[in-house]
């Protein structure tokens, strides 16, 4: 199946002179929910804002369901919906009309039935009388979604969706997001929260000063990070590490008094048991165990280092 | 063309301005009424009449022309700068949409609004002064014309805006002082010959002319010179918005 978005050698070079992005090369399969992860500044609003046509790009090509999003913007644009980062929305309109403003904008009858369904999806159905500057912010951000999605849109962008959005809003947002990606829309959510991206996506883009530098399945990333450290502080300090425990691969630091353990946290035997039962047997005396697992900041930064 | 789009615009904006009705409406009207009472019937009983019309039925189609202008710029002026403003203008760039349509749905909105307080304005002179209308084709053409174009020339400038102050810079600073100084209270005859072929170069004095001619058949000048002003202004207008948005100009990064 051809992708839903194809973005190939994209630059964007701002007129201040900053490259916000430097040759993006970029698939995203119908029907998948891809995460674009990135520092602040990486890059993931220009991108977004020109496959959307906000920003023009300087060079490269992007089409989207097969229309260039220059040469034929009409068609590429009625397949998108955009939810910006900020809350964008003109404060005296009723939901109702606002909602209604967007469906037109795209072109499309007014439909009074789907402007309903969609205003129940974002649980805003009992508001659609009340003028926007009467709403709370969770709410607000739940109108910029029905604007974005009023127009029956086949893929949705979600700008960090979630950022700045208490706990509670933030699992409803994931509810109405699941619920539209299995009634077959393709959505992109940039995020600065891995856990976001862990949670809600299939596929995983992280980028980095305007430069894509890993897509991945989430699954395999995911399985790439499941690592965890065991270290184990000894009674007296090793010169080194003893023959017997050789296959456990165990690095020795803090000056020969801790060793250090890593090993899968998915997989079956994760060996732990066997090491303890070694280290008494080669009669090595510890004082303290402790385990860490990396925080997924800590791999993401790695990421972005290029450690991983 | 998407003329949902264009009418949604529409739609929104005359929404808008039905919210602010008084603002709107009801404060020019009550100026220009002013203006009515104080040069209408205060000098209107010393100066009697110009060219055979009562001075205070004179001064009406400048009063309309001032009101079309400032409003015309400013409503769409502001229109478009609100939404720059405040961001919302994204919707419109990400939506399926051409530059075109865009500039239908804001200048048409802006138009008519201004047409409609030119007509209200109208009324109410009627209810103040003697008014006749020779021409009313003539006269609805000119007022439709002018609308469109100082609404075209208020996109502009909102879009050129930096700041809400510079949305009121042009119809302050610019098309009120040159509106009073091109004719509307006076005879461009009455004046010093020098001071004659300088008001000239004052682009409204033909607007104005124009306009009171479909009104009482007298003219600065011939009223086909004031048609073809308007339609140079609407071209020149025309030619602005096209550059605007062939460039993106302050709408895109
Ligand atoms: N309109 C603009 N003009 C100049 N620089 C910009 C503009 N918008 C964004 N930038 C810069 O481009 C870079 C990428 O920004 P952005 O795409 O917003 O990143 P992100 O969304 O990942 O935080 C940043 O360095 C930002 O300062
Ligand atoms: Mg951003």
């Amino acid at each position: 199946m051809p992708p839903i978005i194809s973005i190939a050698g994209l630059e964007k070079r701002y007129a201040s002179g900053l490259q916000a992005l430097k040759r993006v090369d970029l698939e995203i399969r119908k029907g998948e929910i891809f995460a674009l992860l990135g520092p602040n500044g990486a890059g993931k609003t220009t991108l977004i804002n020109i496959v959307c046509g906000i920003v023009t790009p300087s060079a490269g090509k992007v089409t989207v369901g097969g229309h260039d999003i220059q040469s034929d913007y009409r068609a590429a644009r009625s397949l998108v919906g955009l939810v910006p980062q900020e809350l964008l929305i003109t404060p005296f309109e009723t939901v109702w009309q606002t909602t209604r403003f967007s469906r037109g904008l795209f072109g499309k009858p007014g439909d009074a039935g789907y402007l309903e369904k969609v205003l129940k999806d974002v649980a805003l159905w009992d508001r659609r009388k009340s003028k926007i500057v009467t709403l709370s912010g969770g709410m607000k951000r739940r109108v910029m979604i029905a604007k974005a999605l009023v127009h029956e849109p086949q893929v949705l962008f979600l700008d960090e969706p979630t950022a700045g959005v208490d706990v509670e809003l933030r699992q409803e947002m994931w509810h109405v997001v699941r619920k539209l990606r299995d009634s077959g829309v393709t959505i992109i959510l940039t995020t600065h929260y891995i856990e976001e991206a862990e949670l809600m996506a299939d596929r995983v883009g992280v980028i980095n000063r305007g430069e894509i530098v890993l897509v991945e399945e989430k699954a395999v990333l995911m399985h790439k990070l499941g690592k965890k450290q065991l270290t184990v502080q000894l009674a007296q300090p090793l010169a080194e590490i003893p023959a017997r425990l050789a296959s456990y691969k165990l690095g020795l630091g803090h000056g020969g008094r801790e060793l250090v353990y890593t090993y899968d946290t998915q997989a079956e035997h994760t060996g732990i048991a066997g090491l303890l039962h070694d280290l008494a047997a080669a009669g090595v005396e510890f004082k303290d165990i402790q385990t860490t697992q990396s925080s997924l900041e800590e791999i993401f930064v790695d990421i972005i280092k290029g450690k991983r | 063309m998407n003329w949902r789009a264009i009418w949604s615009i529409y739609v929104f904006e005359m929404t808008r301005a039905g919210r602010t009705l008084i603002q709107s409406i009801v404060a020019p009207v009550i100026s220009t009424a002013l203006y009515f009472v104080v040069f209408g019937a205060a000098m209107g009983t010393r100066i009697a009449q110009i060219e055979g019309v009562h001075y205070g039925a004179f001064i009406v189609p400048g009063l309309i022309m001032l009101m079309l202008l400032t409003q015309s710029v400013t409503n769409a002026a502001f229109a478009i700068y609100f939404q720059k403003f405040i961001g919302t203008i994204y919707e419109l760039l990400s939506a399926p949409i051409s530059p075109f349509e865009i500039v239908v749905g804001y200048v048409g909105a802006a138009a008519t609004k201004s047409i409609i307080l030119g007509f209200v304005i109208l009324i109410t002179a009627f209810f103040f002064v003697p008014m006749r209308i020779d021409h009313p084709v003539w006269m609805l053409g000119f007022l439709i014309l002018t609308a469109i174009t100082f609404s075209l020339l208020g996109f502009i400038i909102g879009i050129w805006a930096g700041g809400f102050e510079q949305l009121q810079f042009v119809p302050m600073l610019v098309i009120t002082p040159l509106t009073f100084l091109g004719g509307t209270f006076y005879s461009i005859s009455v004046l010093p010959p020098a001071w004659q072929t300088v008001t000239l170069f004052n682009p409204l004095v033909y607007l104005i002319s124009g306009f009171r001619w479909s009104f009482f058949e007298i003219a600065d000048v011939h009223v086909g010179v004031s048609l073809g002003m308007t339609a140079l202004f609407l071209v020149a207008c025309l030619a602005g918005i096209w550059w605007i948005f062939r460039t993106g100009y302050r709408l895109k990064t």
